[in-house]
């Protein structure tokens, strides 16, 4: 049975399948209005203040579905309606403030906004400068931090309040990485669907000798249907009409051959380098760090060097990647890399597809997918990428008197770290692997799960490869021209 | 002429790679490169049995690895010469 993670998951999913069934029954624009409706029956509300308010935010979740604003330059939005307004003020003294006469929170306090009155410590708001001194003084943990969740999990400042107390995206900043998607408790900020536009392909591809329509599957769908078995994902994902399911870890394997590579002719005149297969890592180093450009990987996603595989083969194939990532969606409609992963679905969105057309997954028979390897595979979990690389320039360059040490960031903050050691000399390591999602890509914004299991479900899928390393997975390519390298410039503005 | 060896992933467990290697180990052999082309194709439909592969615009057919060697001299060899002969 499919669990939800929780209602914000839930609700989304909801829209989304709605949308999606009116698409694949070629109604969504005549009956796209009565979604609301149908998600939010009323009279009663499920979880808002009344039926008026659920509407108004299902609204918007439509319009998310539906593409959202082409206006608004990123793949994620704040739903307005949905925001909640959370408090705007940091630290607060709670009823736990027992009124005590040492008073350490206020000798903590640096600029003197704390007072003691009527036995009860207060905050002067005016005063405070959210240095949190007086929560870690206070010895009942009187002082709670109520910083916004959204706030709170971009690792970028790209998150504001408003005058309306609504969350604002700062586009220059965000590096679209989904953090906010995935931490907002009310689910106020969402991603930009492309399913309309997915499954008119689809649709259309059932006409003889029109486009047929390819999935990339990322390797972490192996943590995400604890439902259904892996073989039967494929036939499902088959079943919705795409001509035939390619595993994105052999497009890894391509990479981690390509990158090793690179790693071992880059590393004659420099340091050391760094990953580029995670889009938000590389948009983090374009807007933080632009000065170690030079360092970051020319090699493409593994996203991208499967589309091109596939376009290889079929030139007039449609590319669908569908994986547990926002970033992808910004990833792919790079001008550098445009026309190659046509759309990009989440596994949220493509249960919602699967859902619509009423394909059970658990009753369906099974597919084989296994053309990857190992690493391949391994690159969806934090250190597996550096793994596959360093495996990859070993069986390259045997005798090599060019050590590979890689150091793997682990999240942003890890990334950042890593990033400022690397420019003051004192990276110990010369290649960092960069991963904006704390685990890797298994714990993606967008993934359905986020459990203690994944990790394992990724690695029994990785061993199930049969290719023993991603040299011998992409031999049978040999003959294919593909060019896996990209030019990455300073972006501008 | 055409020939299309589906690399999908059903195939590609029951030896895709030989059979393209081995075809074009012979194609080579027979310098019939000018007239014959060996394409990669994703997953043509017919699951079921050995290897798919299509020959122009003909029906998809089953290959089994270890009959390429077969297949070749009778399909490809002949009919290739024989186009060759009509030119």
């Amino acid at each position: 049975m499919r669990t939800f993670e929780n209602q914000v998951q839930l609700v989304k999913y909801e829209v989304l399948k709605e949308v999606a069934r009116l698409t694949f029954q070629d109604q969504l624009e005549a009956l796209y209005v009565r979604i609301p409706n149908v998600v939010n029956p009323g009279p009663e509300p499920r979880f808002r203040c009344c039926i008026h308010h659920e509407r108004a935010v299902t609204k918007e979740r439509i319009k998310m579905a539906m593409g959202g604003t082409p206006a608004i330059p990123g793949v994620v939005e704040v739903l307005d309606a949905a925001c909640d307004q959370c408090p705007v003020s940091r630290y607060k003294v709670t009823e736990s403030c027992r009124g005590c006469l040492a008073h350490r929170c206020q000798a903590a306090c640096p600029v003197g906004a704390i007072q003691v009155l009527q036995g009860k410590a207060m905050i002067d708001e005016s005063k405070c400068v959210e240095c949190g001194r007086c929560q870690s003084a206070c010895p009942y943990n009187a002082i709670v931090d109520t910083l916004r969740p959204c706030m709170k999990a971009c690792p970028v400042e790209a998150l504001s309040i408003n005058a309306q107390k609504k969350a604002v995206i700062d586009y220059k900043k965000c590096i679209q990485c989904g953090a906010c998607v995935y931490n907002c408790p009310f689910g106020a900020i969402q991603d930009k669907s492309e399913i309309v536009p997915i499954i008119r392909k689809l649709m259309a591809a059932r006409q003889p000798g029109a486009p047929q329509v390819y999935a990339v599957i990322a390797p972490a769908f192996a943590s995400q249907f604890n439902y259904a078995n892996l073989g039967q994902i494929i036939t499902g994902i088959k079943r919705l009409g795409f001509r035939d399911v390619v595993e994105a870890a052999l497009g890894a394997d391509l990479v981690a051959v390509h990158e090793a590579g690179e790693l071992l002719s880059h590393l004659e005149h420099h340091r050391y380098m760094t990953s580029s297969c995670c889009p938000a890592f590389v948009d983090f180093i374009h807007k933080k760090h632009p000065q170690v450009l030079e360092n970051v990987s020319g090699t493409v996603s593994p996203m991208i060097a499967a589309s091109k595989l596939i376009k290889a083969v079929d030139p007039a194939a449609v590319t669908v990647f569908i994986g547990p990532c926002i970033a992808k969606k910004a990833e792919k409609a790079l001008p550098e890399l445009a026309g190659i992963t046509d759309y990009v679905m989440t596994f949220e969105e493509l249960i919602s597809l699967l859902d619509a057309r009423e394909i059970r997954l658990e009753e369906l028979p099974e597919s084989p997918m296994n053309n990857a390897s190992y690493y391949g595979r391994i690159f969806a979990g934090a250190g597996g990428l550096s793994k596959a690389v360093v495996a990859t320039a070993l069986k390259l360059t045997p005798a090599s008197d060019v050590k590979v040490v890689a150091v793997a960031g682990d999240g942003i903050k890890a990334c950042d770290k890593l990033l400022k050691l690397a420019k003051a000399n004192r990276l110990e390591g010369n290649f960092i692997e960069g991963m904006a999602c704390e685990g890797g890509c298994i714990k993606g914004p967008v993934a359905l799960h986020h459990g203690a299991k994944d990790l394992k479900a990724l690695e029994a899928y990785a061993k199930l490869a049969l290719e023993e390393d991603a040299i011998a997975a992409t031999r049978i390519f040999d003959d294919v021209e593909i060019a896996l390298g990209r030019k990455l410039e300073k972006r501008v503005g | 002429m055409i020939i299309q060896v589906c690399i999908g992933s059903a195939c590609h467990l029951k030896g895709s790679y030989k059979v393209i290697q081995t075809l074009k180990g012979l194609i080579e052999a027979e310098g019939l490169e000018d007239q014959v082309i060996l394409k990669s194709s994703f997953c043509l439909g017919a699951c079921s049995g050995a290897v798919s592969i299509q020959v122009d615009e003909n029906p998809v057919e089953p290959l089994h690895p270890e009959e390429v060697i077969r297949f070749f001299e009778n399909r490809v060899k002949g009919v290739t010469q024989r186009e060759i002969h009509r030119v």
